[in-house]
């Protein structure tokens, strides 16, 4: 089996135990604050690590190309409370067109 | 999404239906976009619908797609998965009193935990038909999106095969959109947007220097202070 199998079957299985254990675990220790407050932050701070490295990332090293414009223009569509595909659309949609005048790598 | 009050059981039960049909349809949008990610980042078609049937749970897979493509390793890409699905653990605390479900069926209902399902079946009167209507909200919204999610998966997945270089389309720039179309609504309050931009910082600042991957998980340890001195400081002001 490839790495990359390995690797989507390991991932799926941990992501399984934690509904499973939600279950199994007293709501108490939930319930306290420090882990209830870390349980939300937790999603916030790691999206926001995967946009900007999605957005800046280029192998082990940052770049700015035609990407940073384009979350700029769905940062504009989010606030007009754009559906995702919407969003998604004006990002990939901005991105094309930068490039395709030559105005953006 | 409540379902209305004063109704029968059988209006209640269609409008309940109804919204699980449709909120599968709104998340089915997001599962072509998933689709076609995953095979323009170098999944197979196979992998890219493995992890819609088995690890359903959508933040926590474009986590590892987007990880992959930025370079990460395998490791480092699972374990952003794994830390951004902790909070269906949360989910299945709330839920397991309501559903009340039995031997295999805990089994499924906890693979169907996710925020949509949650989301639904907290949204109805918890005593309403003496728990039927959050039962149901739960299992057919689950179902919807878990049916609905995996169609559209392998539709973009499909998709995606057909064109050419991604970056013409500007599909990676499409990557960290749905990101962050996903993580903007959670940034409620200047203590979300402190945590969004230390994450992003701290992200940023590593990613010369260690390896792919690395820097993403590294940004976890934002929401661990941050946790800690939001706790302590409420606690101090009470």
């Amino acid at each position: 089996m490839s790495a990359l199998w390995l690797t989507i079957i390991g991932a799926s299985l941990g992501c399984y135990l934690l509904k499973l254990i939600g279950v199994v675990i007293p709501k108490s220790f939930l319930e306290r604050p420090l882990v209830n407050e870390i349980t939300h932050l937790l999603p916030i701070a790691l999206l926001s690590a995967i946009v900007a490295i999605q957005t800046l990332g280029q192998g082990q090293g940052l770049l700015v190309d035609a990407r940073l414009p384009a979350l700029g223009a769905s940062l504009v569509a989010l606030r007009f409370k754009a559906p995702f595909i919407v969003v998604i659309l004006i990002a990939a949609i901005s991105a094309a067109t930068l490039r395709y005048f030559g105005l953006a790598a | 999404m409540r379902a209305t009050a004063g109704a029968t059981w059988v209006q209640t039960r269609s409008e309940i239906v109804r919204n699980a049909i449709s909120i599968g349809m709104a998340v089915a949008t997001y599962g072509v976009s998933f689709g076609a990610l995953g095979t323009t980042t170098g999944l197979s078609i196979a992998q890219t619908c493995a992890l819609s049937v088995l690890m359903f749970t959508g933040g926590s897979q474009f986590a590892l797609v987007s990880t992959l493509a930025s370079g990460g390793t395998g490791l480092s890409g699972g374990l952003a998965a794994v830390l951004l699905g902790t909070r269906n653990t949360a989910y299945s605390m709330r839920m397991n009193p309501i559903i009340n479900a039995k031997g295999p069926m805990k089994l499924l209902a906890s693979q169907l935990t996710i925020d949509e399902s949650t989301a639904m079946g907290l949204a109805q009167d918890e005593k309403s038909f003496s728990g039927n209507a959050s039962r149901l909200a739960f299992w057919s919204t689950g179902l919807s999106v878990f049916v609905l999610w995996n169609i559209a998966t392998l539709i973009g997945a499909l998709a995606a095969t057909t064109i050419g270089d991604p970056k013409t389309l500007g599909l990676d720039a499409a990557i960290g959109a749905g990101l962050f179309a996903l993580v903007y609504p959670q940034i409620s309050s200047r203590r979300h947007l402190v945590i969004a931009l230390g994450g992003a910082l701290v992200a940023l600042s590593l990613a010369n220097f260690v390896t792919p991957g690395v820097p993403i998980i590294s940004a976890s340890i934002v929401a661990f202070i941050g946790g800690y001195i939001f706790t302590t400081r409420r606690s101090a002001n009470s």
